[in-house]
């Protein structure tokens, strides 16, 4: 029988991932990838929590909606400036992009 | 009333600061404050002179003003016969020269200035008069010696004017010193600053006679100074740099008058001091002479008017000396409406024709008939003619001269007699009569307005009967009324008075003969006698000599002291100084730039490490931001946790 537990856990993992992938990829791409798995991490969450919580409810998966939508936004402004970071600097490693110092 | 005397000077004083602070700006209103003042002051000089005329007894109202350690320094007032008599002179003449001033100064940029400055002036000397101790009298003489400083030097923007105010003020200062000494022997022989009880102890015998004697000389050195004695007489011809009216005031009632007064008031004590009244007789006595004799000859109106009156007060001064107070005072009296008759015609006379040079005049009767009689009248009153004030006053000293054992005083006397008519007539004939000399000048010619004239007028009324009240066979004429203890009543000397008639009436026709008739001619009585005519001309050289052995040297010693003393001391102390203040502000600098400086240096070298060390922190890497705030977060929770 799969609990809430099961499912906290693969959130858990999936978020670690994500956040280890934000920390360590020098890949824009890669980094907007890794925010993708901690948004979906999250989604699990509130979907988890919804059904084993408040079984009556739908706000959980609702929300769940909402956050793919804006990550779907995110993603699309997100790709535009690294679309303009690869024009600006040719390329997309981060490490280049440290004119935010001093 | 008598206790209130006070207030005859206090007049004046407050016009003169109603003027200054007030009516500065409004010339006409100041004139009249100015002249209301005096005319108050002369109306209570005459009540005041009533009122001694009806009891005359020496009234004193004082109080104690300073208390030195038991010497008192007192302010109060001492009202006898003698002091009435000067108010009533001071106040008269100052009062025809202050509306005679109105017509005169018209039009003056410094118009108000001036009348401030006559009020001061007549309020010192009434203050003067009416001094009851030598403390006061001594402060009302400076005033007196400053005031006529400011007018002798009034149109200041003309050097000689400044340089007569100077030489004014310092000469007469000489004379001070000697007095303020005088003054510092008596008070301390006798305790007190108080005329009538110093006069009490010298009656007394209780000062001793060579302290006497001492004082008695060095308060006639104050004397000599304001009243233009040899050898401090030279101030007073120069004085004629001065507007006329000045000239007037100063030579009739006030700043010379002062001096005799002086003397008079202090008779007791010449007196009681037989060889210093000698000194005074004698110094009177050469004045008297010296002063006519220079007179004969300058061409200047004013001048010769100057050496007049320097010639005149010898007199006065002479006859004080041999004990003749009521004579002294007497002419005083007369000399004061005569002189300032004839000042203030000669002021009319150059008002007219703007110079004050005789042979520039001429023929000018016809023009100025007020004038030229009322100058004529006082000449025949200075001169001695019968009946004229000037006869009885000039007699009476003459008489008196003629008492004593020597006769050297008489014969002076009358010698100087006859000069005075001399230079005076000199004068007339050639201003009032004959060929004007200076065609355009005369054209100019007008005559006075009328607030000139009446002064005039007056004066001249004054000129001829103010003296028939010392009349020798009055009974209680003016011997009766001023006096030393007793009356002194002068037998009418008939040959006396015959023979100062005779040498004054021919002193006149000499004058007559080689101005007039021109049977005598100057010019060649000028070559015969050159060598006296050049030495009378430049007044015994006089002025050359201070020149020489006060004034030069002492230029030269300041020019030394300059040299040894400001160069070497004072610029020595001062360039010392600054140095040394040099040398404090380079050690300050150096603390400034080392201490203050580093410190703030160091500040900014402390923070600027910081900072640098610190700013390695900002790598502009996101995920390091990102790495601190995940790494600080699972800090925190762990903590939360733990």
């Amino acid at each position: 029988m799969v609990g809430l537990n099961h499912y906290l856990t693969l959130s858990a993992i999936l978020f670690c991932v994500g956040i280890f992938g934000v920390l360590t990829r020098r890949n824009a791409i890669g980094i907007l990838m890794s925010i993708e798995l901690m948004f979906n991490a999250v989604n699990i969450n509130f979907v988890a929590f919804s059904k084993f919580v408040t079984p009556t409810g739908f706000a959980g998966q609702i929300f769940a909606i909402f956050v793919i939508t804006v990550a779907a936004a995110e993603a699309t402004v997100g790709l535009a400036i690294v679309l303009l970071i690869y024009r600006n600097y040719k390329g997309i490693n981060v490490d280049q992009i440290n004119i935010m110092k001093w | 009333m008598l206790p209130y005397s006070w207030i005859i000077p206090l007049f004046p004083l407050i016009s003169f600061v109603a003027i200054v602070f007030f009516t500065n700006r409004k010339p006409k209103l100041s004139s009249l404050v100015s002249i209301g003042a005096i005319c108050l002051s002369f109306l209570f000089s005459l009540i005041v002179l009533g009122m001694v005329l009806k009891n005359p007894v020496t009234s004193e109202f004082k109080f104690t003003w300073i208390d030195l350690l038991g010497l008192k320094v007192q302010m109060g007032m001492l009202i006898d016969p003698l002091a009435a008599v000067m108010l009533l002179v001071v106040s008269t003449v100052s009062m025809l020269v202050h509306i005679y001033s109105v017509g005169y100064m018209e039009g003056d940029p410094r118009f108000s200035r001036f009348f401030s400055f006559l009020s001061l002036f007549s309020f010192s000397m009434l203050g003067l008069v009416i001094a009851n101790n030598f403390f006061e009298i001594f402060i009302f003489w400076e005033l007196v010696g400053l005031t006529s400083y400011l007018l002798i030097g009034f149109w200041f923007e003309k050097k000689v004017a400044a340089d007569a105010g100077k030489k004014a003020f310092i000469t007469t200062r000489t004379g001070d010193l000697g007095f303020i000494i005088g003054i510092l022997i008596l008070t301390t022989a006798a305790g007190t600053f108080n005329f009538t009880e110093i006069f009490h102890q010298v009656e007394a015998g209780h000062v001793s006679a060579g302290l006497l004697t001492l004082s008695a000389i060095f308060l006639f050195g104050g004397a000599v100074g304001k009243s233009a004695q040899f050898p401090l007489h030279v101030w007073l011809p120069d004085a004629m740099e001065g507007p006329t009216p000045v000239s007037a005031l100063i030579h009739a009632a006030t700043m010379v008058a002062a001096g005799v007064y002086l003397v008079a008031r202090t008779i007791t004590i010449y007196l009681a001091a037989p060889d210093a009244a000698l000194v005074v007789a004698s110094i009177g006595c050469f004045t008297a002479f010296l002063a006519a004799s220079i007179g004969l000859v300058q061409n200047d109106i004013k001048r010769v008017l100057a050496y007049s009156t320097i010639s005149q007060l010898g007199y006065m001064i002479m006859v004080l000396g041999l004990g003749g107070m009521t004579a002294g005072i007497f002419h005083l009296y007369t000399h004061a409406f005569f002189k300032a008759l004839l000042f203030l015609g000669a002021g009319s006379v150059i008002h007219a024709i703007h110079t004050n040079d005789i042979w520039e005049m001429g023929g000018l009767y016809p023009k100025m008939k007020t004038t030229a009689i009322t100058f004529i009248i006082a000449s025949l009153s200075i001169s001695g003619i019968f009946p004229l004030s000037g006869f009885w006053s000039k007699d009476e000293i003459l008489a008196v001269a003629s008492h004593y054992p020597n006769p050297i005083f008489l014969i002076v006397g009358i010698l100087v007699a006859g000069m005075t008519s001399f230079y005076m007539f000199r004068l007339c004939f050639v201003t009032f009569f004959g060929k004007p000399r200076d065609q355009h000048k005369f054209e100019h010619a007008h005559e006075s307005p009328k607030v000139m004239t009446i002064p005039l007028m007056i004066l001249a009324f004054l000129a001829v009967f103010a003296g028939w009240v010392g009349i020798p066979w009055l009974k209680h004429g003016f011997s009766s009324f001023v006096y030393h203890h007793h009356p002194h009543h002068v037998e009418p000397d008939f040959l006396l008075m015959l023979i100062s008639t005779i040498v004054a009436l021919s002193g006149i026709y000499l004058a007559y003969a080689m101005y007039y008739k021109k049977s005598i001619s100057p010019e060649k009585l000028k070559e015969k006698f050159a060598f006296p005519y050049k030495v009378l001309y430049n007044k015994y050289y006089f002025d050359e000599l201070y020149h020489a052995i006060i004034v030069n040297p002492l230029l030269r010693l300041c020019d030394r002291l300059f040299v040894k003393f400001d160069l070497g001391v004072i610029d020595w102390l001062v360039n010392a100084v600054g140095n040394f203040t040099v040398f404090l502000s380079d050690i300050k600098e150096w603390f400034d730039s080392h201490i203050v400086d580093g410190m703030v240096n160091g500040t900014a070298y402390v923070t600027r490490g910081v900072g640098s060390g610190l700013r390695k922190v900002q790598t502009g890497q996101v995920q390091t931001y990102a790495f601190v705030i995940f790494f600080g977060l699972v800090l925190i929770i762990l903590f939360k946790l733990g």
